[in-house]
């Protein structure tokens, strides 16, 4: 806990001799002893620090944290989440309180069982991405609020992700996530299991993890550079072997009469200690001796304002949080990004234009359907219309017909009675003839 | 040796009514008749790895048989990049020892359980072994046949479990029920360096109590023991599964002799040295007892029961004359 309080002293150095001269003191005026004091105001405070590991389930990230903090967080009687066999994906915390030379710090490790165990993997990153919004969220409703005497930071500062020691590149899903995490929260890759990899198929996994990582543009944790030369030559060395490749135990074992942690095989140990057998070491002094301050920071300058000014600007822009977070949402009087009242009226103004757009589009709407009815009076009569010269015309038809027929009768009725007529004569004159003979009636 | 043989027939009591001879005939030297044909045939084995990439598959065959016949020492480069789909990779080998001579083909499965969705990633691992189960159909169902039918059915699935020291994952399990009834499926804990030998034999277990509540039947199946004699034999097998290996091609120096191993910083792990792994125990297992079963399983159950499925249904295969067959693929 040293380094935590020298690394803000750093800074103030330097933001202070970047605008004023340098004045010489005459004699001895005391703020010397601020580094003091603020080293004793964060003693008495405490610190906060949440870890995340995120991995495939069986890659020891529960023996690595144990191994990193020296304590049981998963024990015998509270199985981690390792033990459970989950469907889905699940975030789960834990918190710990740790105590050492009268610092106190406040561990919360979260842990992912769940992820990537699936036959069908897609999107089981999205319940991490929403615990990592949702705790930003908090801080984000917390900082804005009126009263803001005690502020609890539980975003997440680091994420371990553990890639599976196979020795040939990362996996799609490995590649996946890291995209989508890595402008969230600082990503630190670990190789786990590393006692599965000789030194050499080491070297290569992680040469191709990192040419993988550059080719996919992902951006991991990077390491500040110091003013320091020893600083910055430890840290150039830590690059080199980026990604870490760890194995985790807590089994102490006894070798050539030393008590050491590691993991007994019938060929040998492998030491967790030693800097030769894997990179634990490393992994340990940078998280919590020397750069845990530094992630804290990183995660609040860079993160929470990504995450911040995203959120403020949804807002602004539509008077309705159009963000996606699954978090709560969030109240107007809550955001301070503008004054309440300018807020009010830019919703009234809003709420105006809305109204003018909607009465707009209901005129528009009647007049399409004024149009069509008229279309549709206009069709119909049409169709009258059209009747109506059909029926004239059949009417027209049958009465020629008719004429037609009147005249064939007419004819025949005139034919007829021209026969009749000439019936008659002749009958009259048959008669005539018959008088005649009769009249000349000879009996014989 | 001969007097020896004339004795035991001559004491032999059949049960089935068999008279007893009265001399030596020579019936035994069948067997060495029967050898010397098949060292002249040779045979054909087939093995089928399954695993998703990193697992060390092809370094367990080149291990197993000695010499370097998987697709990774055919020309491939290490780090080719990891395929979208499943795809199916055959490689062939005549390899040979004391006279026979084996034709030995690795068939390899690069991009299973890579992808983020995996769903139905088994499916063309299951068309390839049915499409040569429909192939040997074919061949027997032709009029006129060849006189020895390329064999290229799968014989042997060897299933690589990862290492994790918990549970079998979910992929692991729906795939070996959906092919356990095709083939003979050998789970086998892949990178066994990874763990103490504790931490392996809980592992262990518990694999083998999820196999058997999932109803996963794998090699050598108990419905198929013949006799007390296989029953035993295989039950002692069926105790030490899945055999937990590691697998190296390179060697080094131990005691004074030579040994196939992997070397880290703290030793040296001797694949063939059975305190360290199983390896040993599956190479006998595999190659030195059980080649034979093997073929014999996948031919008379696997196969027939493949053909008696495919001539039930659509009222069954017409034969058809040599002029439409597929040319063999050897």
């Amino acid at each position: 806990m040293y380094m935590l309080y020298e690394a803000s002293i750093n800074r103030m150095r330097v933001s202070v001799c970047v605008s004023l001269k340098q004045r010489n003191l005459e004699g001895y005026v005391g703020f010397a002893n601020l580094p003091n004091q603020v080293y004793r105001k964060s003693v008495k405070r405490g610190f906060e620090f949440t870890l995340m590991v995120v991995g495939e389930s069986g890659l020891g990230k529960s023996t690595l944290i144990n191994s990193l903090f020296l304590t049981d967080l998963y024990s015998k009687d509270y199985p981690g989440p390792s033990q459970r066999i989950k469907k889905t994906v699940q975030v789960e915390q834990s918190k710990v309180l740790i105590k050492e030379g009268g610092v106190q710090l406040t561990l919360t490790i979260v842990d992912t069982p769940g992820f990537g165990d699936a036959v069908d993997n897609s999107n089981c990153w999205q319940p991490v991405i929403n615990y990592i919004d949702s705790k930003c969220e908090d801080f984000l409703n917390a900082e804005s609020r009126v009263n803001r005497r005690s502020m609890p930071d539980n975003r997440v500062h680091c994420c371990l992700y553990f890639i599976a020691p196979s020795g040939h590149g990362l996996k799609p899903l490995d590649i996946e996530f890291m995209k989508r995490l890595h402008d969230k929260v600082n990503v630190i890759p670990l190789i786990a299991k590393a006692d599965t990899l000789t030194p050499e198929e080491c070297q290569l996994f992680k040469k191709q993890i990192m040419k993988e990582i550059q080719e996919h543009k992902i951006k991991i944790y990077e390491f500040p550079d110091t003013e320091d030369d020893d600083d910055n030559k430890l840290i150039r060395k830590i690059k080199e072997k980026m990604p870490l490749a760890v194995v985790g135990s807590n089994v102490v074992i006894e070798v050539n009469g030393k008590k050491v942690r590691g993991r007994q095989y019938p060929w040998g140990v492998a030491e967790v200690e030693n800097g030769e057998h894997c990179d634990f070491t490393v992994l340990r002094n940078m998280l919590i001796r020397t750069h845990m301050q530094d992630l804290k920071d990183v995660t609040n300058n860079v993160h929470y304002e990504n995450y911040r000014s995203k959120k403020l600007a949804a807002v602004t822009c539509n008077g309705v949080d159009t963000s996606k977070t699954k978090g709560q949402l969030t109240k107007y009087g809550t955001i301070s990004g503008k004054y309440p009242l300018a807020q009010m009226e830019e919703e009234r103004r809003e709420h105006v234009m809305k109204m003018k757009k909607m009465e707009a589009e209901m005129e528009q709407v009647f007049e399409m359907k004024v149009k069509e009815k008229k279309q549709k009076l206009k069709d119909s009569e049409a169709e009258l219309e059209r009747r109506h010269e059909q029926m004239k015309r059949n009417l027209e038809a049958q009465y020629k017909e008719l004429e037609e027929k009147r005249r064939v009768f007419e004819e025949e009725k005139a034919n007829w009675e021209a026969q009749q007529r000439i019936l008659e004569q002749q009958k009259l004159d048959a008669s005539k003839t018959m008088e005649k003979n009769k009249k000349k009636g000879k009996i014989f | 040796m001969h007097d020896q043989n004339c004795c035991a027939a001559n004491s032999s009591h059949n049960s089935s009514g068999g008279s007893t001879l009265l001399g030596y005939i020579g019936i035994d030297t069948i067997i060495e008749q029967m050898r010397k044909k098949t060292m002249k045939t040779g045979f054909d084995f087939n093995i089928m790895v399954v695993g998703h990439s990193g697992l060390g598959k092809s370094t367990l065959v080149n291990t197993l048989f000695k010499s370097h016949v998987s697709r990774k020492s055919a020309g491939w480069a290490r780090d080719e990049k990891i395929p979208k789909t499943v795809e199916i990779k055959a490689v062939s080998h005549v390899i040979e020892e004391g006279g026979v001579k084996m034709k030995l083909t690795v068939v390899d499965t690069p991009g299973f359980g890579d992808q983020i969705n995996n769903d139905n990633c088994w499916e063309p691992i299951s068309k390839y072994i049915n499409e040569q189960y429909e192939k040997f159909l074919k061949e027997e169902v032709n009029i006129t046949r060849k006189k020895r039918i390329p064999d290229t059915r799968v014989h042997c699935c060897i299933y690589f479990i990862s290492p994790t020291g918990h549970f079998l994952r979910q992929l692991d399990t729906e795939f070996m029920k959906r092919l356990s009834h095709s083939v003979n499926i050998i789970p086998v804990i892949a990178k066994a360096d990874t763990m103490t030998l504790e931490e392996r034999q809980e592992f262990k277990q518990r694999v083998r109590k999820e196999l058997e509540v999932s109803g996963i039947e794998f090699y050598p199946q108990k419905e198929f023991d013949e006799d007390m004699e296989d029953k035993s034999d295989n039950d002692k097998i069926r105790e030490a599964m899945p055999f937990a290996v590691v697998g190296s091609d390179k060697e080094y120096q131990v005691n004074g002799k030579r040994v196939l191993g992997r070397k880290t910083a703290w030793g040296i792990v001797e694949v063939e040295n059975p305190n360290h792994c199983e390896f040993a125990q599956l190479r006998d297992f595999l190659i030195r007892s059980h080649l034979q079963d093997l073929k014999e399983v996948t031919h008379n159950i696997h196969y027939e029961t493949y053909r008696a499925k495919r001539l039930n249904e659509n009222g069954g295969l017409h034969p058809i004359s040599s002029s439409d067959t597929q040319e063999s693929n050897l």
